[in-house]
């Protein structure tokens, strides 16, 4: 691969997703295109950078951006924010949203699933508390391919080995032949949809619970701050976000602030007085 | 094995026993916090082995974690009806280990 051709690609893959590929990715990215090339009948790699920097069409672009994607996900990620999701934002909401009984969460980088099918388990074992309520869970990513496998359910025996408790295994899964099988009841707690952070979320709607995990790291800092803050637009004053364990919003977004105490549990800032809160987090 | 390396550097001094009924009797003579087991072990298989744990003096407070090829729901549900804390079906990795030793609350 020549360096024109990794420039032009990371360019691509840049301003459709906000993914930033440095020089030492260029390995990866071979190894990643190498399969996209055959997909669509290119003789290599040479050929595929060729047709893109043509103006491939769409399919390819996004097939591509897609490629570059870094999906790894588990179930109960860190354990902590969904600890806090169980012990504090589920109460938070029963409290605050008893006249509609209703609230949204937002799960904004979902990858395969994991991460949305973890709050629906948590939501399911707590179902007692909200007879009656409409809670709904969207979840979205910009990679087409990934949304097929999480809207399926179905994981293999080392993907249900990491972070999801034996507990909940034997409730919420079947095994069909090697692959397990998420319940019926789960899955459809779940809507998923294709959405780019980088696009508008207005069409989103309102969300009150938000968790957009392990996606800003791979965003250079302009584009951290403009999600984080776009992200911001779309949640109610009392509104969570939960972002991974290596993110940030400190110099990144003030119009989001840390909520002392809570690791990974973020808040909005009031209007005016974000650096502050900022400062005391 | 994997399992054993990664208990010593959490400092667990390790003692193995070659069948169910040998690591029933050493439970018997001094409690451990954690055990670790195989569901087809010779003379005694995990799940006797368990039941019998169970219900020994103190036998409740050790942390059980099976390992084992059986990966069936049935098996499985078996184990922790019996009081298996958690579950490792094999093969598995380091990930897996470190992720199921700290869902046990062995981490
Ligand atoms: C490492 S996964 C994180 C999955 C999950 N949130 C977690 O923490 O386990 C990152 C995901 O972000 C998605 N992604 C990357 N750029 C995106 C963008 N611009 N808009 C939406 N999703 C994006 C990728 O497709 C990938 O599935």
């Amino acid at each position: 691969m020549n360096v024109s051709d990794f420039e032009m690609i990371s360019r691509l893959v840049k301003e459709r997703s906000g993914l930033l590929l440095t020089e030492d990715k260029a390995y990866l990215m071979a190894s990643r295109l190498n399969p996209v090339a055959r997909r669509h009948d290119f003789k290599g790699f040479d050929e595929l950078a060729k047709a893109v920097r043509l103006h491939g069409d769409e399919g390819l672009l996004r097939d591509v951006t897609d490629a570059m994607t870094t999906n790894e996900s588990f179930f109960f990620r860190d354990a902590a924010p969904f600890d806090h999701f169980r012990d504090l934002i589920l109460p938070h909401m029963l409290e605050h949203r008893s006249s509609q009984r209703s609230f949204r969460v937002w799960c904004a980088a979902c990858s395969s699933g994991q991460e949305p099918y973890s709050l629906a388990m948590i939501l399911k074992e707590n179902e007692a508390h909200f007879a009656g309520w409409n809670i709904e869970i969207l979840a979205t990513d910009l990679s087409r391919a990934i949304l097929f496998k999480a809207v399926e359910g179905a994981y293999s025996q080392f993907e249900v080995q990491r972070g999801l408790p034996i507990r909940l295994l034997i409730k919420y899964f079947k095994k069909d032949d090697d692959r397990w099988r998420i319940d019926e009841s789960i899955r459809r707690m779940v809507t998923y949809r294709p959405f780019n952070l980088l696009d508008d979320p207005s069409s989103i709607g309102q969300c009150d619970v938000v968790f957009c995990r392990n996606v800003l790291i791979y965003f250079d800092l302009p584009t951290k701050s403009a999600v984080l803050d776009r992200i911001a637009g779309i949640m109610p004053p009392d509104g969570f976000l939960c972002l991974g364990g290596a993110e940030t919003v400190l110099g990144v977004s003030n119009r989001v602030r840390v909520m002392p105490g809570l690791r990974g549990v973020y808040g909005l800032a009031e209007e005016g007085s974000g650096d502050l809160a900022l400062a005391a987090g | 094995m994997v399992a054993r390396k990664i208990l010593e550097n959490l400092d667990f001094r390790i003692e193995e026993a070659e069948d169910g009924q040998k690591a029933l009797e050493a439970c018997q003579r001094r409690m451990p916090d954690a055990v670790l087991l195989d569901w087809n072990m010779p003379v005694k298989n995990g799940i006797e082995f368990l039941k019998d744990l169970r219900a020994t003096p103190d036998g409740e407070r050790p942390i059980v974690v099976f390992c084992t090829t059986e990966d069936d729901l049935a098996h499985i549900q078996e184990a922790i009806s019996a009081g298996a804390n958690e579950y490792i079906m094999k093969p598995f990795d380091s990930e897996i280990i470190q992720s199921k030793f700290s869902l046990a609350g062995l981490l």
